[in-house]
C-alpha cells in the first residue's frame, strides 16, 4: 500500500521532471491569465479563439525549426530566407493575377523553386562552416532581408494592388490580401460558436505538415538526419553523406518557412514586406525552445506545446493587463512580454549534451 | 592509537531512477596506499569513483546516500572543483581533455602559471598573461615523472589514444595538493610496455604519500602495484584482501561469483593457412592518422582467417583500419575479392561488406544520446536497408521499430550487455557494456570482412573471453575474415591465426600466433 503511493508520487515527479520546471511555470502562468481574464472583464471565448488563431498562423514557422535541429545545424536563425521565398511566391501570384483561394495554391507553388534554390545555397554555406552554424544563419537572415529591402523597390511589379499609388512602381510595405487568399485555409470548415471561432482548415493544414514531418523522421533518411545531428562522425562511419543530409534539412526548413509565412498571411490578411521577415525568426526560435526543444533535439510535441505557450502568453498578457489598468498599453506590453520570453528562452540551458 | 585514514567511504548507496547500482559500500584508504578496484562490467566501479569526485551526473540523477570522510571530516562535494580543492584527482575512463588544445595547456588547464602585467595590476588578475616557459617546465616535469615520451606541444586531436591517456595522468600529477588519485582504467588503451611505465609512476606516487585508487581489468597489474584488492560485484563490495595474499583466478572468481574455468587457451603455432586464397590485398597504404601514421603497408589477408595486427602505440597499427575504412585520409591500393576498393569513401567499404569497430567508441563508435536500438541497427539500416518496411515500391522506407528491437535484444542477450532495456541511452551504460554495443553494431552488418580495433578495451576478464569467443564463432561459423588490431599481444595470440607486427608505419613481419614472445618483441622494435 505504502509502496504503491510512493511509486505514484515518483511517477508524478518523474513526469513533472520530464515536462520541465520552466514549462510548468509558464503553463501555470498561462492558466492564471485564462482564469483572470473573465474576472477582469475580458471575454474568455474571444481570448481562446485568439490563441487558437495565432497558433494556426505561427505553427508551421515553428515547425520549420525541426529539421535543422535534427541534423545538428542548430536553431534556424536564417528563417527570413525561407520567408522571403514565401513572399516572392505571394507577390508573384498576385502579380500574375490569380485570385481567391487559387492564389494561395499558386503562391505556394511559385514559392517552392525559390525556397529550393535559396535553401540549397544556404545549406552549402552552412556546410562550409560547421560549428558556427547559428551565427552564420543569423547573418544570412540579416543580409537577405536587407538585400530584399532593395529588391522590393526595384523588381518590376505592376499590379496596382501592390505598388505605391503615386509612383506606380515599387512594392508597398503592407499589401492587403482581400480578394486574394485571406482566410483561404481558415474559412474551410470553420466552426463558430458564439464568440469562439476555430479555423479548422488552417489547423488541419498544420496537422498535415506536422504529420509529414513526424513521418519523415521515421523513415530511413529521417533516421539518418537525427543520427547526423547526434554524432556526425558516427553517421559518417556508417556510410552517411553528412553534407547531403544537412543540405536536405536546410532545404526542408527553408521550404517550410516559405509555406509557413503564406499560412501566416492568410490568417493575418496582409502580406508584410521589407523588414517584416526579420522579426519572424526570434519568436519561432523562442517558441520551440519554450516547447522544450534543445539545440539538438526537437519533437513535434515541442512545436505544438511551444507555439501554444508562446502565443498564449503574448496575446493574453496585454489583454488582461489592459483590462486591469484600463489603459491601452497593449503594444508596449506585447513588446515587453514577447522580448522577455525570447530572452528567457535563449538564456535557458539549451545546449543538449553533446 | 592508529592514525585516522585519509579517506573513508561509509555506506555509499546510489540508484539511477530506482535501478540500484551501489549498495552499502565501505572503503578506507590510507596515505600512500594503492588499492585496486576490480569487478565485472557494470559492477559500479566508475559510478563509485564519480561519487567520490563530485561528478555532475551524480547530482543530476539525485545524489547518493552515505558519507565520505577525508581526514575524519565529512565532506560533500558539490562539483569536481570542490573535490580537486580537497586534493582528489581523477583520470576518467573516457577522456576529458580539450581537443583543440596542446598537451601543456591541457595539463595546466585552469592552473596556468601567470605573469603580472600593467593591465592586470590596474584591473584584475583576469588580465594576467600566461607564463609559457613556466608552464612548459611544469608540464615537462609531470611528463617525465611518468617515464614516457610525449610531445608537450602536440594538440590533443593529433595524439594517439595512449598519449591522450598519459596527458590526462600528467594533468593530475602536476597538481601540487594531490592527495588521492583515482585512475579509472588508465591502462585499457596502453600496450604492456606503456602500462609498465605507468605502473612505475604509480609506485613513485605511493612513495610520495599519494594514495591511489586504481581500476583495471588487467588483474596482473593490480597484483603488481596494489597493496590491497577490493572486489565489487553488482554494487556490493564482496571482498577485500591484501594483494600479496591472492591470485588472479581467485579475484576472478570473486568478481564473477563462481569459479571461472581456465579456458585452456591454445595457440596456433604454425602457419596453417598457406594454401588459402588472398581475399584482401593492401598495397603501399599510407594513412594520415594523427599520432598513428601509416607510411607504407603491404599486407595480404587470407580468406577466412583471423589476422592480428600488433605493435607499440603510435607505430601505426590503429591507422590501418581507419585508413582502409575511409575515416582518415589515405592513399594506396586496396583490392578485395578481385575488386578495387576506392579509399576515403566509407560508403564504398560498407557496400563491399566491410565492417569496422573503432577504438574510440565515444567519437565514432556510438550515438551516446540515442537508444541502444538505434546504435545497434543504424549502420545495417542505412547501408543494407535492413530493418525497414517498404511501401509504394520502396518509395517510402519506414523504420521497423519492432525488428530493430528484436535484433538489439538478440545481441544484448548474446553479448550479455548489462542494461535496463533496449531503449536505454548508450551514454548510461558502463564503459565495457558500451564496447559490447559497438561490437553488436558491426555484427548486425553481417560483414564479409570485419576490422576490430581494441575489441576488448575496458571489458572485464569474464566478458573478454565472451567477446573473443564471439569473434571466433563469427569466423568459424560464418566464415567472416577478421582483422583484429590490439595492443594486448596475449589477446592476439589467443585469438588469431597470424599476427602482423607494425612498427614505424610499416609491417615489420608476420608470425604465426603461437611464435615465441621474443620474436614479437624483436619485430616491434625493428623500425622505431
Ligand atoms: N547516467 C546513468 N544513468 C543510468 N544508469 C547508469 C548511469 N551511469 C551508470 N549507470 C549504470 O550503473 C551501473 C554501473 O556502471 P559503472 O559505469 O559504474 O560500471 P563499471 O563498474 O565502471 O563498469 P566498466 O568496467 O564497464 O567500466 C551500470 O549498470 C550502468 O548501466
Ligand atoms: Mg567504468
Amino acid at each position: 500500500m505504502n509502496e504503491q503511493k510512493l511509486t505514484l508520487k515518483d511517477l508524478i515527479k518523474s513526469k513533472a521532471q520530464e515536462f520541465g520546471l520552466p514549462r510548468l511555470i509558464i503553463t501555470g502562468f498561462l492558466l492564471l491569465l485564462l482564469v483572470l481574464s473573465p474576472i477582469v472583464g475580458a471575454d474568455l471565448p474571444t481570448q481562446i479563439s485568439n490563441i487558437i488563431n495565432r497558433f494556426s498562423w505561427n505553427g508551421i514557422l515553428v515547425l520549420a525549426m525541426v529539421p535543422m535541429i535534427h541534423s545538428g545545424c542548430g536553431l534556424n536563425f536564417g528563417l527570413p530566407l525561407g520567408i522571403i521565398s514565401g513572399l516572392l511566391g505571394a507577390t508573384l501570384s498576385i502579380e500574375f493575377g490569380f485570385e481567391g483561394p487559387v492564389s494561395f495554391i499558386m503562391a505556394a507553388l511559385l514559392a517552392t523553386p525559390f525556397a529550393l534554390v535559396l535553401g540549397s545555397v544556404y545549406g552549402w554555406l552552412l556546410n562550409k562552416i560547421k560549428g558556427g552554424e547559428m551565427m552564420i544563419a543569423t547573418y544570412v537572415g540579416f543580409s537577405s532581408v536587407s538585400m530584399m529591402c532593395m529588391m522590393w523597390l526595384l523588381l518590376p511589379y505592376h499590379s496596382p494592388n501592390m505598388v505605391w499609388g503615386m509612383a506606380g512602381k515599387g512594392l508597398r510595405t503592407t499589401i492587403s490580401l482581400e480578394g486574394y487568399y485571406t482566410q483561404a485555409l481558415a474559412s474551410f470548415l470553420q466552426i463558430n460558436i458564439g464568440n469562439l471561432t476555430i479555423p479548422t482548415g488552417a489547423l488541419l493544414f498544420f496537422a498535415l505538415l506536422a504529420f509529414g514531418m513526424w513521418a519523415f523522421l521515421h523513415t530511413k533518411t529521417g533516421t539518418a538526419m537525427t543520427a547526423v545531428g547526434s554524432n556526425p562522425d558516427f553517421a559518417r562511419s556508417a556510410g552517411i553523406n553528412v553534407d547531403k543530409i544537412r543540405m536536405i534539412s536546410v532545404v526542408m526548413s527553408t521550404w517550410l518557412a516559405a509555406i509557413g509565412i503564406l499560412v501566416y498571411e492568410q490568417g493575418f490578411g496582409f502580406v508584410q514586406l521589407y523588414m517584416a521577415p526579420f522579426y519572424m525568426a526570434l519568436p519561432a526560435v523562442s517558441a520551440i525552445l519554450i516547447g522544450g526543444a534543445t539545440v539538438n533535439k526537437a519533437s513535434i510535441m515541442n512545436v505544438v506545446i511551444g507555439t501554444i505557450l508562446f502565443q498564449g502568453i503574448v496575446t493574453m498578457t496585454p489583454t488582461v493587463m489592459n483590462n486591469m489598468i484600463h489603459l491601452d498599453m497593449s503594444e508596449v506590453i506585447r513588446i515587453i512580454v514577447s522580448n522577455g520570453m525570447i530572452l528567457y528562452a535563449l538564456t535557458r540551458k539549451t545546449e543538449g549534451t553533446r | 592509537m592508529e592514525k585516522a585514514p585519509l579517506l573513508e567511504m561509509r555506506n555509499i548507496k546510489k540508484d539511477f531512477n530506482g535501478n540500484q547500482v551501489l549498495s552499502d559500500i565501505n572503503i578506507t584508504l590510507r596515505e600512500g596506499e594503492v588499492i585496486g578496484l576490480c569487478g565485472e562490467n557494470g559492477a559500479g566501479k566508475s559510478t563509485l569513483m564519480k561519487i567520490l569526485f563530485g561528478a555532475d551526473v551524480i547530482r543530476e540523477t539525485g545524489g547518493y546516500g552515505g558519507d565520505i570522510l577525508i581526514n575524519n571530516e565529512k565532506v560533500s562535494f558539490q562539483s569536481p572543483f570542490d573535490a580537486i580543492a580537497a586534493g582528489i584527482g581523477m583520470v576518467h575512463q573516457e577522456f576529458s581533455l580539450i581537443p583543440g588544445f596542446k598537451a601543456t595547456e591541457n595539463i595546466l588547464l585552469n592552473r596556468e602559471s601567470k605573469k603580472k602585467s600593467i593591465l592586470s595590476d590596474l584591473f584584475s588578475d583576469r588580465l594576467d598573461t600566461l607564463d609559457r616557459n613556466e608552464m612548459n617546465r611544469i608540464a615537462q616535469e609531470a611528463i617525465q615523472q611518468m617515464g614516457v615520451n610525449i610531445d608537450k606541444d602536440m594538440v590533443i586531436n593529433d595524439m594517439p589514444v595512449g598519449h591522450k591517456q598519459f596527458t590526462e595522468i600528467a594533468r593530475e600529477l602536476s597538481k601540487k595538493q594531490l592527495k588521492i588519485l583515482i585512475l579509472d582504467e588508465p591502462t585499457a588503451v596502453l600496450t604492456e610496455k606503456e602500462a609498465e611505465a605507468l605502473l612505475d609512476s604509480i609506485r613513485g606516487m605511493s612513495k610520495r604519500g599519494i594514495a591511489v585508487i586504481f581500476i583495471t581489468h588487467r588483474l596482473g597489474e593490480i597484483l603488481s602495484v596494489c597493496d590491497r584488492v577490493v572486489t565489487m560485484r553488482d554494487g556490493y563490495v564482496v571482498n577485500e584482501t591484501p594483494a600479496s595474499e591472492t591470485s588472479i583466478p581467485e579475484i576472478t572468481s570473486w568478481m564473477v561469483g563462481r569459479d571461472v574455468a581456465d579456458t585452456g587457451s591454445s595457440y596456433v603455432t604454425e602457419d596453417i593457412g598457406k594454401d588459402k586464397r588472398t581475399i584482401l590485398s593492401i598495397k603501399k597504404l599510407w594513412v594520415d592518422m594523427p599520432g598513428e601514421t601509416v607510411r607504407n603497408v603491404n599486407l595480404d589477408v587470407r580468406e577466412g582467417e583471423i589476422l592480428g595486427i600488433g605493435g607499440l602505440a603510435g607505430q601505426g597499427k590503429l591507422g590501418i583500419p581507419k585508413g582502409i575504412m575511409g575515416l582518415c585520409n589515405a592513399g594506396g591500393e586496396i583490392n578485395f575479392d578481385g575488386q578495387d576498393i576506392p579509399l576515403n569513401d566509407p560508403r564504398k567499404c560498407l557496400d563491399a561488406s566491410f565492417a569496422f569497430v573503432a577504438e574510440d567508441r565515444r567519437n565514432v563508435g556510438l550515438l551516446l544520446d540515442e537508444s541502444l536500438e538505434w546504435n545497434v541497427s543504424f549502420p545495417a539500416m542505412q547501408v543494407q536497408d535492413k530493418y525497414l518496411k517498404k511501401y509504394f515500391g520502396g518509395l517510402i522506407k519506414w523504420r521497423d521499430d519492432e525488428a530493430i528491437k528484436k535484433v538489439t535484444a538478440k545481441y544484448i542477450d548474446e553479448l550479455k550487455v548489462k542494461c535496463t532495456s533496449t531503449k536505454q541511452k548508450a551514454r548510461e551504460l558502463s564503459g565495457g557494456n558500451q564496447q559490447k554495443i559497438c561490437l553488436a553494431k558491426a555484427f548486425a552488418l553481417n560483414p564479409k570482412l570485419l576490422f576490430v580495433s581494441e575489441p576488448t578495451r575496458g571489458i572485464d576478464v569474464g566478458a573478454k573471453a565472451l567477446v573473443l569467443d564471439a569473434l571466433k564463432k563469427l569466423n568459424k561459423e560464418q566464415g567472416v575474415t577478421i582483422v583484429m588490431v590490439s595492443s594486448e599481444l596475449e589477446e592476439l595470440r589467443q585469438t588469431c591465426d597470424r599476427i602482423a607486427i607494425v612498427s614505424g608505419g610499416k609491417v615489420s613481419g608476420i608470425l604465426p600466433a603461437g611464435e615465441k614472445l621474443e620474436k614479437f618483441g624483436e619485430l616491434m622494435l625493428m623500425n622505431c
